[in-house]
């Protein structure tokens, strides 16, 4: 197996067979692969009420995970955003029952989640704190400041017009909007610009980066910013999807989102990576876990099951990689 | 450059130990003045109470100072608890093992776990952050799929002997985590493996090029993590009687706290058991003096948050001013 791809990587045809063995349409096959199979044990799950649930209802997931992946591709890390985004959605619905203008309730979240973000970022960047210890702290200050001001009260009777996911462009529904948006964005801005550019430089490595006149410090500055800017809109979305917003935070959502930017093809050890990876794995991880129920597997077991596979990713991908280090060094 | 090298062994140490009587010091004033707000606080029965509070975190804190000082970290701590709570509890009842055997299984069970951890952090070299990330969620997933979140509860009397019985008056746990407390103080200070650790941390090509057994040292660090979270299990349905699989949730936090807390580099190569046992007591003091005072339950953890940031802060700019 090994040789073939040796083989083929030399060939003439090296560039399109290694665009097809990308991170980015091994998701995409597994995306399709998994639903056919499912849909043939089980023909309900391609239902389009059921396909498009998954998209909704898993889109913010996706939208934090680019801000993820930029943090992961700098060279850092954030546990911190799930007790994030439980805290904007709270402020967000307490905005819009308490009478503010629809707009403010929409806005101060993403204000909010910046200002919140780049805090972190400035501790981890000029006063070079480990994030892994920032955002540790920030997850408890978050999590325990929520509950003990709100004492985990329900938000309810949330104005009908608060409800931005219930709106549709085109009629491509919001949430799914927001996410393709925010993605090809992303994705073409890490691609192009200079300063997307430099975040890869500055997790691949801050010495070079520095020395090619890239400022770490700043970047990692405004990589957490931008983090905040997408887990304050993944707040949005998910916050004007729900009836009733629990005032506490979502259990282990930071972990679904790393989960969904490593599964994604981001480096975990920074400088690599692309959003659009992140992505479709978030769109995978949420299609495995409703493929679970339509196979009868008991929901008890679904947490297990993602475990094993975020378990399995990580092997492969670090396999990957030092196979690839050891034939580059070879050559 | 060699000077500053040299420099920096002769420092290191002195800043240490600077380190832990400054905690002291702040421990002292913290326990005097939550004294004097309430005259519950520093009372014996107030402060032996609390140390069977302190047990099952302080337990995991042992060896994760181990981990940290190799410059590694283990999230998975929480999940570990679970899982060989739910092991405890289920070996017990459903497959009829007797008790003692159930008790060495769910020991058993908590070694493989971290065993498994350092296993795949040595040989495939996945970083530790992502590993016990990925094995946090599995090992929680487990408990639960076993589980199928139903508890068990009945144990017989003798069991809650190590969680709610007492000794000459000291709670029984709190006697078992002193011993384990000097243990691994002297397995620290006193022993190659201790310093091998240290070597590790600070520069781990530089240890292996010394002919350390790095992976095996990691290997024995991350089993001993997850040997004590089934420890800690143990000790933690003995204390509240009953074995849920959502035990032991946040516990990992608690325990990096107080081990960053107690003035170990999460970059490795610094750290004491001393510090550890300094950060643990003040957290557990700290929460409770809070409690006593008036602040509920939720803001307590803001409290431990707040302290994380500003200690490693404080910390780490006494050492940039040293350098």
């Amino acid at each position: 197996m090994s040789a073939t791809v040796a083989v083929s990587a030399a060939s003439p045809f090296s560039g399109a067979w290694r665009r097809l063995a990308s991170q980015e349409a091994l998701l995409a096959v597994a995306i399709i692969g998994l639903a056919i199979v499912v849909g043939l044990i089980n023909p309900r799950f391609l239902a389009a009420r059921n396909l498009s649930d998954i998209l909704l209802g898993n889109a913010y997931i996706a939208i934090a995970a680019v801000g993820m992946s930029m943090v992961i591709i700098s060279g850092n890390i954030d546990i911190s955003v799930g007790a994030l985004i439980g805290v904007l959605a709270t402020v967000s619905g307490s905005l819009a029952v308490a009478g503010a203008p629809i707009l403010v309730s929409w806005v101060v979240p993403l204000v909010l989640g910046v200002a919140v973000m780049a805090a972190q970022g400035a501790i981890v960047a000029y006063l070079r704190i480990p994030a892994i210890v920032v955002t540790l702290g920030m997850l408890s200050i978050l999590k325990g400041g929520l509950i003990s001001v709100t004492g985990g009260k329900w938000i309810t009777d949330l104005p009908q017009n608060f409800h931005l996911a219930d709106l549709s462009l085109l009629g491509v529904p919001m949430p799914v909007v927001i996410m393709v948006l925010a993605t090809a964005l992303a994705a073409l801005w890490m691609r192009h610009s200079p300063r997307g550019r430099a975040i890869y430089a500055t997790g691949g490595n801050p010495e070079a980066a520095r020395l090619c006149g890239v400022d770490p410090r700043r970047t990692v500055l405004m990589v957490f910013a931008l983090h905040g800017f997408f887990a304050g809109l993944a707040s949005l979305v998910y916050a004007t999807q729900l009836r009733v917003i629990q005032s506490t935070t979502p259990q282990g959502l930071e972990l679904t989102i790393i989960t969904a930017a490593v599964v994604g093809g981001v480096s975990i050890l920074g400088g690599v990576g692309t959003v659009v990876g992140s992505t479709l794995a978030a769109i995978l991880i949420a299609e495995i876990t409703s493929a679970l129920v339509f196979i009868n597997v008991s929901p008890y077991w679904t947490d297990a099951v993602r475990g094993a596979l975020i378990l399995a990713t990580v092997i492969a991908d670090i396999l990957r990689r030092q196979r690839r280090a050891a034939r580059g060094w070879k050559r | 450059m060699s000077a500053a090298i040299e420099a920096g062994v002769w420092r290191a140490p002195r800043w240490l130990k600077q380190h832990e009587t400054l905690l002291a010091i702040i421990l002292i004033i913290a326990l005097v003045s939550l004294g004097a707000f309430n005259n519950r606080f520093l009372t014996v029965e107030n402060l032996l109470d609390q140390g069977r509070f302190i047990t099952e975190t302080g337990l995991i804190a042992l060896p994760m100072t181990f981990v940290i000082i190799t410059g590694g970290i283990d999230l998975s701590v929480g999940a570990i608890v679970g899982l060989c709570a739910i092991m405890l509890g289920y070996s017990w009842k459903t497959f009829g093992f007797p008790l003692p055997l159930a008790i060495i299984f769910a020991l058993f069970v908590g070694a493989v776990a971290g065993f498994v951890n350092g296993y795949v952090i040595t040989r495939v070299r996945v970083p530790p952050l992502i590993m016990t990330i990925a094995t946090l969620a599995l090992y929680r997933g487990l408990a639960e799929g076993v589980s199928q979140a139903h508890s068990v509860r009945g144990y017989p009397d003798w069991f809650y002997f190590l969680g709610q019985g007492s000794v000459f008056g000291v709670p029984t746990q709190l006697l078992l985590l002193a011993a384990l407390i000097v243990v691994a103080g002297v397995a620290l200070d006193r022993t190659t493996f201790g310093r091998a650790l240290y070597a590790v941390g600070a520069n781990e090509t530089a240890a292996r090029f010394s002919a350390l057994p790095v992976d095996r040292v990691k290997l024995i660090v991350y089993t001993l993590s997850g040997l004590a979270s089934g420890l800690a299990a143990w000790v933690l349905v003995s204390r509240v009687t009953t074995t849920r699989m959502d035990m032991g949730i946040g516990y990992e936090l608690d325990v990096i706290a107080a081990v960053v807390l107690g003035g170990a580099s999460i970059f490795g190569g610094s750290g004491t058991i001393w510090g550890t046992v300094i950060g643990l007591v003040m957290i557990q003091l700290l929460k409770n003096g809070l409690a006593l005072t008036g602040v509920k339950g939720d803001a307590t953890i803001v409290v431990i948050g707040v302290a994380l940031i500003l200690s490693v802060l404080i910390a780490s700019s006494l050492q940039r001013r040293r350098d």
